[in-house]
C-alpha cells in the first residue's frame, strides 16, 4: 500500500512535531511513509470562507498529487472533511466533470490519522506510553462530518501510563471554525470560555484532539490564562514510547 | 449553479398564480421533463404497524397520556357510566355540555345537561359558561397518549371540547391504536370523503413558554380526564 | 432590553451579525435565560427521539418527501388549490408579502372586523402583517402566550418555537401587571398563563376573523395542519366565523399520509415532546357548521422561488420549524435570536434569511458567516438539511457578488486582497515555502518565548482573549528533506 502523508498547510508551517509524530507511529506500524513535495494547502480556507473560485486551483491541485495513492492520511479531520464533504461541490461550481470524477475516486482514500489506523488498519494498540492526565475534545468535522466516533478514544484507552479522564460537553465546539475565530471574534471567545472552564474541571494537564486548528484556539486560551494546561495532538501522544520518556 | 435570475418582466400582466408557477417551472429547470413526481423515491422504512398486544396497548395508552398530566382510569364497561357520574361529581360538575350521539348511558340523571344539536346550536357563550363536556373519540395512539377527535358522533363540533374548562373523555380498549401511521391510516376516509375535521388531543392545553416549564391549562379545556372502557 | 429595531425582512438597513451578538453577549440576563433554555430542551429531546427506533427511516422519509415536493412543486400547488376549492375554501396566490398583506386586510374589511385573533405564524411575521393592519385600522390579537408577551412588550421574536425565551418569569410578571393590569399577580408561571388565559377568552369570542399560519397541507385531499399547545390555535381556527391562513409555498405536502411522517418528526424535533398537546387538521370549510363559515388560504412565495432555483440551497424550504437546531447551536444559545435581526434566527435563518431576502446586503450577508460550521444542526434536523454545505455555499455567493458588482472597493478589501496573495502563495510549493520562512522572520516583533500575545488589524480579535503559537525554527517539509531525503 502507497501511503502518501497530507500534512496540512497549517501542520506544516506551525505544528512540524504533529507531521514527524505522524510519520513515526505509521513507520513504527511497518509502514512506508511517502511526502509529495508539492503538496501545500487543501483549499478549505479559502473555500469556507467564500473564495471559492480561488480555491479551485487548490483542489486540482491536491487531486492531481495525491490520486497515484493508495492512501492518504492527514493528522486533521477538518482538512480531510474538506476533501471528501466539499471537493465535489468545489468541482460543481467549476462545473468540470471530471474534477467531480477524479473526486470521486480519490475522497474514499483519503483518511484522517486516528479513523486510518482504527478503521483501514484495524489497530488500536500503537505502542505508546505516555503517563500524564489526558482528556480529550472530540473536534466537530471528526465528530460529524467524518462521523470517526470512538476511534480517537479507542486509541487513547490503550496508552500505556495515561490517565484518561472524559471531558464534559465533550461534543460542543470550541469556538474556532477557521476565520469564524476572526469575524465573529466576540462569539467565538463565549464558546472558547466555556471549553476551557470545562478542560480545567478535568484537571489534566494535557488536553488533546486531533485537529491542531481547535489546540491553537484552546491552547493559545489556555496560555493567556497561565492555566497550566498543554494541548497536544493525538499523534505526538500516540508517537510517544517508553524510550522517550526514559532515556 | 444559478447565480442571478433573470426577473419577472416577462410576467408583467400576469396574475399571482401565473407568476408563482412559472417562477417555480423556472427554478425546478434542472429536474427532467419527464421526471414525475412518484420518480422521486420515498424511502419509508420506518414503522407503519406495531407488533405489540391489545393489552400492551391499552397499557401504554393509559401510561402516555398520563405522563402528559391527563388524569387515567380504566374500568370495565359496566363499571363505566359509574364511573362517569363519580368524575363529574368529583369535579363539581353541575352544567354539562353533551354532543349529539352520546349514548343515553353515559349521561348521569343528577347534572343539568346542554345538549348541542344541528339545531338549535349552543352558543360560545354557552358553552364558556358550562363546567364541562363529556365525549367519546374517534380513536386513540398508545405511542403517544393521544386522542383523537372526528367531529363525529359522540364528540360533536370542535368548539364543545374547546371552551368548557373540563373535558371528560370515554375511550374504548378497541378504539386504541399502537402507533401514530396507523392512526393516520384510519382516518384517511374520513378526511377524503367526508371532509370532517380533525383534533389530536395529548393531555390538557399546556405551554412551555415562560422559561421553558411546562404549565397545564392555557386556553383549552385545563383538565382533561380520560376513561379507558373495556 | 431590546426595542424594535428593524429585521432582515422590513425595510431599512439591518446591523451585521457580529455587531449585534456583541451586544447580546454583555446580557449575562440573557445569556442565563438561554443557556437554562436550550439545555432543558435538548435534553428533553435527545430522550424522546432515543426512544424511537426508526428515527432515523423517519428522517430519511421527510427528507425524500420534501424532495419530491419541491421538485413538483407546481403540480403539488395546484393539486392543493383544488382540493381546497373542492372542499369550500378559497385559495389566493401572493407574490410578496406586500401582495400577502393586502389580500388579507381585503378579506378582514369585507367582514367590517377591527379586531382579528391570530395564532403564531413566522409567515405573518415575515410579511410584517401585524404593522400593516395597524395601518388600515384594523388591530391585531397575538394570542400565543410568548408571541402575546413580546407583542405586549413591543418586542420582536428571539426564538421559533419560544419567541420570548429571552425573558424570564419575573420580566413576564411585571409586563402583565403593567399592561394587563393584573393586579397581585405573582410570577408562577401557572398564575401567568392564567392572567393571558382572562385577558384573550374575550377576544376569542367576540373575533369575526381569526388569522393563522401552516404547519402543513396536504395536496391530495386540501386538508390544512396547525400544531400548536395552548389551545389558542383551536380558538383561532375554530371560533370566529371568517378563517384566513397565510403559508409559505414550500409547506404543502402530497398527500394526507405524509403526515404520519412529519407528526412523528416535528414535535420530538421541537417541544420535545410525543405528541404536542393539540393539533387541527382541518378541510375546507365544514357544511355541518363545525368551525368557520368561511375559509381563505393564501399561498405565498416572498422569495422561496429564488431559494429553490438554487439546487444547493433548495434543501433549505425542507425546513418545517422544528427549531432544533437553535436549541444544539452554540452560537444561537450564546447571542440567543435577536442578534440574526431575522424572523428566523440561529442557523435555519442563517441560510434562509439572506436567501429569501437575496444576496448583497450587508446584514443578511453576515448571516452565513455567524457559524462555527460545527454541524451540530445538521445531526439533529428532522428533514436532513446539511445547514453547514449550505452556510459554505452562500459564503462562495456573498464574496462572488461582491467580488462581481463591487467595483475596485471591493478588489481592494483588505480580505480580499489577502485571500487573493494567499491563493497565489498556495499554487506553488516554492512560493509556499518561501513564505512560511517570510512568516517566521516576520514575526519577530510579535512573538516572545513561542507565542504572540498581540496581532494587528483585522487579526487582533484573536489575540484578545487568546495567545498565538509563534511559528517554529523548522517547517514540516524542511525536516522530511532533511531527514528523509526527497521523494
Amino acid at each position: 500500500m502507497r501511503v502518501a502523508l497530507f500534512i496540512t498547510c497549517f501542520n506544516d508551517t506551525l505544528f512540524p512535531e504533529t507531521g514527524r509524530a505522524t510519520v513515526r507511529i505509521l513507520e513504527r506500524l511497518g509502514h512506508e511513509v511517502e511526502f509529495p513535495l508539492e503538496q501545500t494547502c487543501c483549499g478549505q480556507m479559502h473555500f469556507n470562507t467564500g473564495y471559492q473560485r480561488e480555491a479551485i486551483p487548490l483542489v486540482r491541485r491536491f487531486v492531481e498529487i495525491f490520486s497515484p495513492y493508495d492512501a492518504v492520511v492527514a493528522p486533521s479531520g477538518s482538512c480531510v472533511g474538506m476533501v471528501r464533504e466539499l471537493y465535489p461541490l468545489a468541482a460543481e461550481l467549476a462545473g468540470d466533470a471530471r474534477l467531480a470524477a477524479d473526486i470521486e475516486a480519490l475522497a474514499p482514500k483519503v483518511f484522517e490519522l486516528s479513523e486510518f489506523l482504527v478503521k483501514k488498519l484495524g489497530v488500536t494498540d500503537v505502542g505508546a506510553y505516555y503517563p500524564h492526565r489526558v482528556t480529550y475534545h472530540a473536534t466537530c468535522h471528526s465528530l460529524r462530518m467524518l462521523e470517526v466516533g470512538e476511534a480517537p478514544l479507542e486509541l487513547l484507552k490503550n496508552v500505556r501510563g495515561i490517565d484518561l479522564v472524559e471531558l464534559p460537553e465533550a461534543r460542543e465546539c470550541c469556538g474556532f471554525g477557521g476565520t469564524f475565530a476572526v469575524k465573529n471574534a466576540d462569539t467565538s471567545m463565549a464558546m472558547l470560555g466555556d471549553k476551557i472552564r470545562h478542560v480545567l474541571d478535568t484537571r489534566a494537564e494535557i488536553c488533546t484532539a486531533g485537529d491542531n486548528s481547535c489546540l491553537l484556539h484552546i491552547g493559545g486560551g489556555l496560555h493567556r490564562q497561565r492555566a497550566g494546561v498543554e494541548t497536544v495532538h493525538l499523534a505526538q501522544i500516540l508517537a510517544t514510547t517508553e524510550e522517550d520518556t526514559n532515556p | 449553479m444559478v447565480e442571478d435570475e433573470p426577473g419577472d418582466e416577462l410576467m408583467a400582466g400576469a396574475s399571482g398564480k401565473e407568476t408563482i408557477l412559472w417562477r417555480i417551472r423556472h427554478g425546478t429547470r434542472d429536474v427532467p421533463e419527464n421526471e414525475r413526481p412518484e420518480d422521486v423515491p420515498i424511502e419509508r422504512g420506518y414503522r407503519t404497524a406495531g407488533d405489540a398486544g391489545r393489552d400492551e396497548i391499552v397499557e401504554q395508552f393509559a401510561e402516555r397520556a398520563a405522563e402528559y398530566k391527563a388524569a387515567v382510569r380504566r374500568v370495565s364497561e359496566s363499571e363505566l357510566p359509574g364511573a362517569i357520574s363519580e368524575a363529574l361529581k368529583r369535579r363539581g360538575v353541575e352544567k354539562l355540555v353533551i354532543p349529539p350521539n352520546l349514548p343515553e348511558e353515559w349521561i348521569p340523571e343528577d347534572v343539568e345537561t346542554l345538549r348541542d344539536a344541528a339545531r338549535p346550536r349552543l352558543t360560545n357563550e354557552e358553552l364558556d359558561a358550562s363546567d364541562g363536556v363529556l365525549t367519546g373519540c374517534a380513536l386513540a395512539i398508545a405511542q403517544t397518549g393521544t386522542i383523537v377527535l372526528d367531529a363525529g358522533p359522540a364528540q360533536g363540533r370542535r368548539a364543545l371540547t374547546l371552551l368548557p374548562d373540563y373535558h371528560l373523555c370515554v375511550v374504548r380498549e378497541e378504539q386504541i391504536t399502537g402507533l401514530v401511521p396507523e392512526a393516520f391510516a384510519r382516518l384517511e376516509e374520513t378526511v377524503r370523503d367526508e371532509r370532517r375535521a380533525i383534533t389530536f388531543i395529548s393531555g390538557p392545553s399546556a405551554t412551555s413558554d415562560i422559561e421553558l416549564n411546562r404549565v397545564e391549562g392555557v386556553h383549552g379545556p385545563r383538565t382533561l380526564e380520560v376513561l379507558i372502557a373495556g | 432590553m431590546k426595542v424594535k429595531t428593524p429585521d432582515a425582512f422590513s425595510k431599512g438597513k439591518t446591523p451585521r451579525f457580529e455587531e449585534s451578538a456583541k451586544t447580546a453577549l454583555a446580557d449575562t440576563q440573557l445569556r442565563r435565560n438561554l443557556g437554562k433554555a436550550t439545555k432543558t430542551i435538548r435534553e428533553k429531546r435527545k430522550v424522546v427521539v432515543e426512544e424511537m427506533p426508526d428515527w432515523e427511516a423517519l428522517r430519511e422519509a421527510g427528507r425524500s418527501l420534501k424532495e419530491r415536493t419541491l421538485r413538483h412543486l407546481d403540480e403539488y400547488l395546484e393539486q392543493l388549490e383544488e382540493s381546497v376549492t373542492r372542499a369550500g375554501g378559497h385559495v389566493h396566490w401572493a407574490r410578496d408579502a406586500d401582495e400577502a398583506n393586502r389580500i388579507i386586510t381585503s378579506i378582514v374589511k369585507s367582514h367590517e372586523a377591527e379586531e382579528i385573533v391570530k395564532v403564531k405564524s413566522i409567515a405573518t411575521d415575515e410579511t410584517k402583517l401585524n404593522e400593516h393592519l395597524e395601518r388600515e385600522g384594523i388591530h391585531a390579537f397575538e394570542t400565543d402566550l410568548a408571541e402575546l408577551i413580546i407583542q405586549l412588550a413591543g418586542e420582536t421574536s428571539s426564538h421559533i418555537l419560544v419567541p420570548a425565551i429571552h425573558k424570564n418569569r419575573a420580566e413576564i410578571r411585571e409586563l402583565f401587571v403593567r399592561e394587563l393590569g393584573a393586579e397581585g399577580l405573582s410570577d408562577n408561571p401557572p398564575d401567568l398563563a392564567n392572567a393571558a388565559r382572562l385577558y384573550l377568552r374575550k377576544k376569542f369570542l367576540s373575533a369575526k376573523v381569526g388569522v393563522s399560519g401552516a404547519n402543513f397541507a396536504a395536496a391530495d385531499t386540501g386538508t390544512v395542519c396547525v400544531v400548536e399547545s395552548e389551545g389558542n390555535g383551536r380558538m383561532c381556527t375554530t371560533l370566529p366565523p371568517v378563517l384566513v391562513t397565510l403559508m409559505g409555498i414550500e409547506k404543502v405536502i402530497p398527500s394526507w399520509r405524509d403526515f404520519e411522517v412529519f407528526m412523528q418528526l416535528l414535535p420530538r424535533s421541537s417541544t420535545a415532546e410525543r405528541m404536542n398537546p393539540y393539533t387541527s387538521f382541518w378541510t375546507g370549510v365544514s357544511e355541518s357548521g363545525d368551525g368557520p363559515r368561511e375559509f381563505h388560504l393564501v399561498l405565498m412565495d416572498n422569495g422561496r422561488t429564488d431559494v429553490l432555483a438554487d439546487e444547493i440551497g433548495r434543501q433549505t424550504l425542507n425546513c418545517i420549524r422544528c427549531s432544533a437546531c437553535l436549541n444544539v447551536c452554540p452560537v444561537y444559545e450564546r447571542v440567543g435570536g435577536h442578534a440574526y435581526n431575522s424572523v428566523y434566527p440561529g442557523p435555519i435563518g442563517a441560510i434562509l434569511t439572506p436567501q429569501l431576502v437575496g444576496i448583497g446586503k450587508p446584514g443578511p450577508d453576515s448571516l452565513p458567516y455567524a457559524s462555527s460550521l460545527c454541524g451540530a444542526c445538521y445531526e439533529v434536523c428532522p428533514v436532513k438539511i446539511n445547514i453547514p454545505q449550505v452556510l459554505i455555499h452562500l459564503r462562495g455567493k456573498v464574496v462572488r457578488k461582491k467580488q462581481d458588482t463591487g467595483g475596485l472597493k471591493s478588489k481592494l478589501d483588505p480580505e480580499n486582497v489577502a485571500m487573493q496573495a494567499v491563493a497565489k502563495v498556495f499554487s506553488d510549493p516554492e512560493r509556499f515555502e518561501q513564505a512560511q520562512k517570510l512568516a517566521r522572520i516576520g514575526q519577530w516583533p510579535l512573538a516572545r518565548n513561542g507565542s504572540i500575545h498581540r496581532l494587528p488589524g483585522r487579526l487582533a480579535g484573536w489575540t484578545e482573549t487568546r495567545d498565538l503559537r509563534a511559528v517554529p525554527e523548522q517547517s514540516f517539509r524542511e525536516w522530511w528533506k532533511t531527514n528523509r531525503g526527497t521523494n
